[in-house]
């Protein structure tokens, strides 16, 4: 019976129009209650949720698939093969890269943005050059930076912004000079919401000659990405946030530029062939894939980008934004509460602090009543630093959070001020 | 919201409020930092050590209401104590609310706690138990001359 094909998976529906009520159906995980309360999730920057139809990919790919990939000449592994190659077709066409071999697989936007760093930094750059990075990335692209300019006596820069969360523009433009060898910035910050003018970024590093990496961990999941169109150089970003598991994420960079960069680790798979005196590299992508992958992870993110692609994006993208306007205009009226990051340009994250209440403790309150949002520095200490607070409460939206869920929130953060009152 | 109750009882959002010995101690002879890296708790505890007794305790440093609350009547509770005593208290503060007591049932545990029990409810919320030990942890690197401390 071992050649039956079970049909993957039914393929989602297409929606017309934008009904949030439908599109939560897709949801499972947000049908539990939490403390005797519905669920109301609200921190989808860190890791948003996963429809069912990518639930079911998974599940196929572990009951029918199962096997390891580019290795067996046996039927599972053409499958897994088959499957997993599929995915990176679909990644292809989600951010519109021209071949698929520039769409590297990575554990996620961290692994992607260390890759670069080994791959091409430490080959690359060296003493005296300097690599511009933002005030408002995450440490997932700071550290890296950081631990390069150390190892090569090179220099980090940084874009500083205004009291609204925005870049300087004029201060990048300082910045840029002959020294300059990378540039690596955030898309949307997931500390403040601001979303970054990258393509004029882009276009400015270039005069310069100097390649650019953006941490698109952050817009992948709100924004429609032409790699093409911004011409960036470098692409990160993490399936976890974008209605795929965790293990899945995507490093996409220029044919031109990943031919010529270091491999990031070496292992099976990564080889043309291997001899004690030498080793030739194998060909894109699989020169940057040592080792077996998150074969069912990577084959949900082609799922999730499949269900992206049936609902309408400009409608839950609109949809997201009125979330976010009505939450800022509710909670900007409760007495005491302030926003961090009022940006002109935002998407669907809203960081806020309380007087003399710590966030750790709204958090604790908003849980109880069945509210997940963070609590902390979202691994981006130099914001903190910056609107000098120790840490923020952060509500992030997704497309299936609905107003009703707002308002729940913002009832219980003025709960939260009466306790302290 | 019961839990809640007794997790943010009158007595700790009195402290978090109003916190006591709160400040630099210019006659510390014992001092440590306490760091929590997951939410940013940070505070220093000064102790003035005279003749193997607490004479003078303080704090300084931002948190969370649980931290504030825990340190400031951690420094009402260990004046005068002798370095012994605050160890054990640290104990059976810690046993309290992490639920791990070492101490045997005889000697009931939450005995020589008195008011620092309102804090009991604190082991209801595991992520927040960090929170109200880190102030005892570092008095008690403090105690023993170590430096700097961090929860995780
Ligand atoms: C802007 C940004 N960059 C990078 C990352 C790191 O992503 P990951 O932890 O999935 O590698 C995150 C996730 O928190 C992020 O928000």
């Amino acid at each position: 019976m071992a050649t039956i094909e079970k049909s993957v998976v039914s393929e989602p529906r297409v929606i017309a129009g934008f009904d949030v009520e439908r599109v939560r159906e897709d949801f499972p995980v947000l049908r539990q209650t939490v403390n005797g309360k519905p669920l109301v999730y609200l921190d989808n920057a860190a890791s948003s949720q996963v429809p069912q139809v990518v639930i079911d990919r998974g599940s196929v790919y572990l009951e029918d698939e199962h096997s390891n990939i580019h290795r067996g000449v046996h039927y599972l592994s053409q499958k897994a093969t088959t499957a997993y190659e599929g995915a990176r077709e679909k990644v292809k066409r989600f951010i519109n890269a021209r071949e698929a071999k520039e769409c590297i697989f990575v554990r996620g936007a961290t692994e992607g943005i260390n890759l670069v760093m080994h791959g091409h930094g430490r080959k690359f750059i060296t003493s005296g050059d300097e690599i511009i990075i933002s005030a408002m990335e995450h440490h997932a692209n700071i550290v890296p930076w950081q631990m390069l300019c150390e190892e090569k006596g090179a220099r980090l820069r940084v874009i500083p912004m205004n009291d609204a969360g925005e870049l300087l523009m004029d201060e990048y433009d300082a910045l840029l000079s002959e020294r300059t060898k990378f540039v690596a910035v955030t898309h949307i910050s997931n500390a403040l919401g601001t979303v970054n003018p990258i393509k004029q970024m882009i276009d400015q590093a270039h005069k310069y000659g100097v390649p650019v990496l953006i941490d698109g961990a952050q817009s992948a999941p709100h924004l429609a990405v032409d790699v093409q169109d911004l011409d960036c150089d470098f692409f990160a970003f993490s399936g976890h946030k974008m209605f795929a598991p965790t293990g899945s994420g995507v490093i996409y960079g220029k044919a031109a530029l990943l031919e010529k960069m270091n491999p990031f680790q070496g292992g099976g798979d990564m080889i043309k062939s291997v001899t004690f005196e030498k080793t030739i590299y194998g060909d894109l992508p699989n020169k940057f894939e040592a080792g077996t992958p998150a074969i069912a992870s990577q084959i949900g993110l082609g799922a999730a980008i499949d269900y992206l692609s049936s609902i309408d994006r400009e409608q839950a993208t609109a949809h997201e934004q009125e979330l976010l306007r009505y939450a800022t205009e509710r909670i900007t009226a409760i007495e005491g509460v302030r926003v961090i990051g009022t940006a002109r340009e935002k998407t669907s994250v809203l960081s806020f602090v309380i007087d003399d209440i710590h966030p750790h403790d709204i958090g604790t309150i908003l849980d109880q009543e069945g509210i997940a949002v963070r609590a902390g520095h979202h691994c981006a200490q130099p914001v903190m630093q910056r609107f000098n607070v120790p840490a923020t409460a952060r509500a992030s939206f997704a497309f299936y959070n609905t107003k009703e869920e707002v308002d729940v929130l913002a009832r219980t953060i003025e709960k939260v001020v009466e306790i302290f009152s | 919201m019961s839990e809640l109750s007794e997790l943010y009882q009158q007595v700790i959002l009195d402290h978090n409020k109003k916190p006591r010995n709160f400040r630099k101690l210019e006659t510390a002879n014992h001092s440590a930092e306490g760091f929590n890296p997951l939410c940013g708790d940070h505070l220093t505890v000064y102790l003035n050590l005279e003749e193997g007794a607490v004479k003078e305790i303080s704090f300084e440093g931002s948190g969370c209401a649980i931290s504030k609350a825990a340190a400031s009547m951690m420094t009402q509770a260990l004046k005068g104590k002798s370095k012994q005593q605050a160890e054990s208290l640290f104990k059976e503060f810690h046993g309290m609310v992490a639920g791990d007591s070492v101490v045997s049932d005889e000697e009931d545990a939450s005995d020589g706690l008195g008011n620092l029990k309102v804090f009991s409810g604190v082991r209801e919320f595991p992520v927040r138990v960090k929170c109200a030990t880190l102030p005892w942890h570092t008095m008690h690197a403090a105690l023993n001359n170590q430096a700097l401390i961090s929860t995780e």
